[in-house]
């Protein structure tokens, strides 16, 4: 279990994070979504120490992660895998050799069981005979689909997702999200997902964190999304009249079924 | 006081570089592939600019001394003094400035924004150690070759333009190349050499390790390497000949 206290981010006078606490579960997806601005992405990197917060607590299983020295945060970043936005795959390598790179960097393993690995874990992304394309010969969605493998490789305890269907078309975007929430249960991870993609939210947001100006708006999960008086977020989440169609149909089910 | 902040991160960054790396053989194929893309891919260009300053600096001299009473075997003397002390040191790193320095500070600033970087320090790697580190020990390996190479060239070329241009034989060229050699100075071709790599490489590393923005700024850290680069390069020549000569 991952567990924020508090935390806060200041870039000069600018306060971009206003004390935010949340517990992101194991086995679950958790999701935190909100305007662009809202602060999500400084959140994710204050979890994950690409930014150290100017107060407040980032708890790996009760294991302060901002009190941690290098040697001891270093050992937490191996039991954490990352999905970029951009995939920041390594353009020089093969599809292989980075998904292989956290085995050939942190391991001992003989090649033969790092081959057999890095094939089992693309053959759970479903990526099969592209082991020895660049990054640059392959498509977006197989791009995300490298990123998955190598985030998963070391066989994580958590796993962090930024915005993890950008620059994806709608249906590929689907296919991610239900593989991001396969491998969660399956590897029983923590799964932190940053997002504002609306069928992410819907379909896979088992617990729901609302970032409103570097506050938390609202949490809940994805059932309650649809019940919620937060303007705010009603105003994020159904943005056009075609969703706000889709809420009304959906409550009115709702009303039905409760009657 | 910019200045001195941007020393001081500098400094930072090469103490950073002084650690256990996580796994040697990793360090060492990155070496081995800066080690390539530094020395290897730069033999050409190193080897065209030497024939031709060499070629140049035997016709030039050639063409002054015919005037005079001085045997013309000092044209080789002379050119081979001029590529150990400073064209080959120094005209190959301010090439190498250009070259290297730029593809250097372009390549981590685009791993820095494409979160490439990103990427290493999640998985727990030390990204100055393992991106920087490498790129520096290549190119103090490196350079110094391809300044003897350059060296060599030199002379050979000037040989071949002296020869060409009737002006001095390639006995008498020959002669003035095995004059009165000074162990001091190919020493000093050495040190300047492996000084002016390691200012090279670390401030275009640093250049493009920090890097920020999009693809301009990429632009601009590449644009700072060079020219820093450069300029470095000839203050770091100068005091070396000053305590060195």
């Amino acid at each position: 279990m991952i567990e924020l206290i508090d935390i806060r981010k200041k870039f000069g006078e600018a306060e971009v994070l206003k004390g935010i606490d949340a517990k992101f579960e194991p086995g679950k997806v958790n999701l935190i979504i909100g305007k662009s601005g809202s602060g999500k992405t400084v959140l994710i990197k204050c979890t994950v120490g690409l930014m150290i917060p100017s107060s407040g607590q980032v708890l790996f299983d009760n294991r302060d992660y901002i009190k941690m020295d290098v040697e001891e945060r270093k050992e937490i970043r191996r039991e954490l895998g990352m999905l970029f936005q951009g995939n920041a795959l390594f353009d020089s390598k093969t599809v292989e050799e980075n998904v292989r790179f956290p085995l050939d960097m942190f391991t001992h393993m003989p090649m033969s069981e790092k081959r057999d690995r890095v094939n089992e874990v693309l053959k759970r992304v479903s990526l099969v005979d592209a082991n020895n394309k660049l990054p640059s010969q392959i498509s977006g969605g197989m791009q995300k689909r490298v990123g998955i493998a190598r985030a998963i490789v070391m066989t994580p305890k958590y796993l962090f997702c930024d915005e993890p269907n950008s620059g994806l078309d709608p249906q590929t975007s689907i296919i991610i999200d239900e593989l991001i929430k396969e491998l969660t249960v399956e590897y029983n991870m923590t799964t932190v997902v940053n997002t504002h993609d609306m069928n992410t939210v819907i379909g896979s947001g088992d617990k729901i964190l609302f970032l409103h100006q570097g506050e938390k708006h609202w949490e809940g999960d994805k059932t309650s999304l649809f019940e919620t008086k937060n303007k705010e977020l009603v105003d994020f989440i159904f943005a056009s009249d075609f969703l706000k169609e889709a809420r009304d149909a959906r409550l009115a089910t709702y009303r039905k079924m409760n009657n | 006081m910019d200045s001195l902040y941007q020393l001081g991160k500098y400094m930072l960054m090469l103490k950073s570089l002084f650690v256990r790396p996580e796994r040697k053989a990793m360090y060492w194929v990155e070496m081995l592939r800066q080690m390539h893309q530094i020395g290897v891919d730069s033999i050409i260009i190193v080897f065209i600019i030497s024939f031709f300053i060499g070629a140049v600096s035997a016709v030039q001299f050639a063409y002054n001394l015919s005037t005079t009473i001085t045997p013309m075997y000092f044209v080789g003397y002379i050119v081979k003094e001029s590529m150990i002390l400073e064209f080959a040191p120094t005209v190959t790193c301010l090439i190498l400035a250009g070259k290297v320095g730029s593809n250097v500070a372009s390549e981590l600033g685009t791993m820095r924004l494409t979160e490439q970087i990103d990427a290493l320090e999640i998985m727990g790697v030390n990204t100055t150690a393992y991106l920087v580190g490498p790129k520096i020990l290549a190119a103090i390996t490196m350079i110094p070759l391809l300044v003897v190479f350059a060296a060599v060239t030199g002379i050979w070329g000037g040989m071949l333009a002296g020869a060409a241009s009737g002006y001095v034989s390639t006995t008498e060229y020959t002669q003035g190349v095995l004059s009165w050699f000074v162990p001091l100075n190919a020493l000093i071709m050495m040190i300047k050499a492996v000084v002016f790599s390691f200012l090279i490489v670390s401030i275009s590393c640093f250049q493009g390790f920090y890097a920020y923005g999009g693809a301009l700024d990429i632009g601009k850290a590449s644009t700072r390497a060079v020219v820093l680069g450069c300029i470095l390069v000839l203050v770091a020549d100068y005091l070396i000949a000053w305590l060195m000569l």
